[in-house]
């Protein structure tokens, strides 16, 4: 990425803007490994939020508690103002109501490491299936406004083909199109550019970029600095289940005050 | 070999093709939807359920059709007040019916373990997508797995289809004159078993054949996501060199 761009000021990051997402106290083991030991976490509308860490920190974890792909032992996740609802069951806790799960999901965009797209629908298909199965959309609103989603993340041409003809840059774009498609108040991203070719990062990353220049709501588990660094306002740096480092990019990245995030840095030069 | 004699043995046979074909294709249909109960009770995760339907594919797995069918139609006969009692006496008293009953009970049986297979094989990260998206229960089956699913199982559902094309010469034992049936009708009158069998097994190859091939169409159909994508068309500037 280049250097010479400074952190970005989104119009509402003020005081007051309203949570869009908020998480506290998240806790999640599975079997005896505790991945999650108590993270806190809030993102206002607008805010582009990097989480790193190395592999094993959790982070991936945090980022699929909010959407309940886990559903964490304690804690308590809001979304736009409202808690999501969980309870005890045999196996663990469970989400109390899969409506309301459903319902928040279909608002909280998700871009996958490795992608995800449904290999038996076309790219086009794969844009609008939520929306018209899920929000109930008309057909014609839908494959118009999947339309310009292919046109701005470049990839029309392809939009009768299927996800396995594509390359994996062209895929993650065809994800990030999906998930603009639900219209949602925040995306959440899991690695997206960990599974390409490193030719190919620059092309997904551009989209992102040009994303969050919009003012959206971005959470991004991320290895790459530079857009922590020049994309993102705020940086969380995951150690082994707990935060252990947070703020503005250019405080944490020129005056880090952890020890292992030190580290962290400078291992991913 | 006497060609005319076969010819005309052809002619007679496929009298016998509609009820093969009718066998077929009610125990394929009916036995589709019990195999879709029975993968989908393997699946449930409760014990209540799975173990039923892990008994009931490793009875009618494990046991010759002949004998499920010889069960059925005779077997049931010694119940007959107890059947009549409960108004299925004519039911049970059709070979039709008997015969329909054990090819669907039969192919229920493996297609059930077909579909598991192909409901096993969605990829998780396919189905977490659609959850993500807000997708569950019904809805999330209907639109992802279960399309998913299809594509993964018919292939073996293919053979499965011809297998039972050929189990329903089974039927025959059962008074049924379907192909087979005439087959040995023809046998009895004219004591030339080598020609009449001859014919018959030809007339079960050219329906697998026409099975294969409508079978092999939906395959292509369904799965375009495995071919090579369209060509892109040439440019327009290669055309002026």
């Amino acid at each position: 990425m280049s250097n010479g761009v400074a952190s970005l000021s989104t119009p509402l990051a003020s005081a007051e803007a309203a949570a869009a997402v908020s998480v506290a106290n998240l806790r999640k083991s599975f079997g005896n490994l505790e991945v999650l030991k108590g993270v806190s976490l809030s993102a206002r509308e607008g805010d582009v939020i990097s989480i790193l860490g190395a592999s094993g920190s959790g982070k991936s974890t945090m980022l699929r508690c909010i959407n309940m792909l886990e559903v964490p032992d304690s804690g308590e996740i809001r979304i736009g103002g409202e808690t999501i609802g969980l309870r005890q069951s045999r196996k663990g806790m469970m989400p109390a109501d899969q409506r309301q799960v459903d319902r928040i999901r279909s608002r909280v965009a998700m871009v996958f490491q490795s992608f995800n797209l449904w290999s038996h629908l076309t790219i086009l298909e794969n844009v609008i299936e939520a929306p018209i199965h899920v929000q109930k959309r008309p057909r014609h609103e839908c494959i118009a406004e999947a339309m310009e989603l292919l046109n701005k993340v470049g990839i029309a041409d392809k939009r009768n083909q299927y996800p396995s003809h594509l390359s994996g840059g062209q895929q993650q774009r065809a994800a990030i199109a999906r998930a603009l498609a639900m219209h949602p108040k925040v995306m959440l991203f899991d690695e997206p550019t960990s599974a390409l070719d490193p030719e190919l990062v620059g092309e997904v990353l551009r989209v992102m970029r040009s994303l969050a220049e919009e003012g959206r709501t971005m959470l991004v588990v991320t290895h790459e600095m530079g857009f922590a660094r020049d994309v993102s306002n705020r940086v969380v740096f995951l150690h082994k289940g707990v935060v252990e480092e947070e703020g503005p990019p250019a405080e944490v990245f020129g005056a880090p005050k952890s020890e292992r995030f030190k580290q962290f840095i400078s291992s991913h030069r | 070999m006497d060609f005319a004699f076969m010819r005309d043995s052809f002619v007679t046979l496929l009298g016998g093709v509609p009820l093969t074909l009718n066998l077929a294709f009610m125990s394929v249909s009916l036995g589709a939807i019990l195999a879709m109960l029975l993968a989908l009770m393997r699946m449930s995760g409760f014990k209540v359920l799975d173990w039923p339907a892990q008994a009931y594919v490793f009875v009618f797995r494990g046991t010759p059709l002949l004998v499920q069918i010889f069960l059925i139609y005779y077997g049931l006969g010694q119940f007959r007040p107890t059947l009549q009692e409960w108004g299925l006496w004519t039911f049970f008293r059709e070979p039709y019916w008997c015969a329909v009953l054990a090819l669907t009970l039969n192919t229920a049986a493996y297609a059930s373990e077909i579909i598991r297979g192909g409901l096993q094989s969605v990829p998780h990260n396919q189905v977490e997508a659609a959850r993500a998206c807000g997708m569950s229960g019904f809805l999330l089956f209907r639109r992802i797995v279960f399309p998913i699913a299809v594509r993964q199982a018919l292939p073996a559902y293919g053979s499965e289809i011809i297998l039972m094309v050929k189990a329903t010469s089974l039927a025959s034992i059962i008074t049924m004159m379907e192909v087979t049936g005439l087959a040995a009708k023809l046998i009895s009158q004219s004591f030339r078993a080598v020609e009449v069998f001859v014919v018959a097994g030809l007339i079960y190859l050219i329906l697998n054949f026409i099975i294969t091939r409508i079978i092999m169409a939906i395959e292509w159909w369904l799965s375009p996501h495995l071919r090579r994508p369209p060509a892109i068309e040439p440019r327009l500037e290669a055309a002026h060199v």
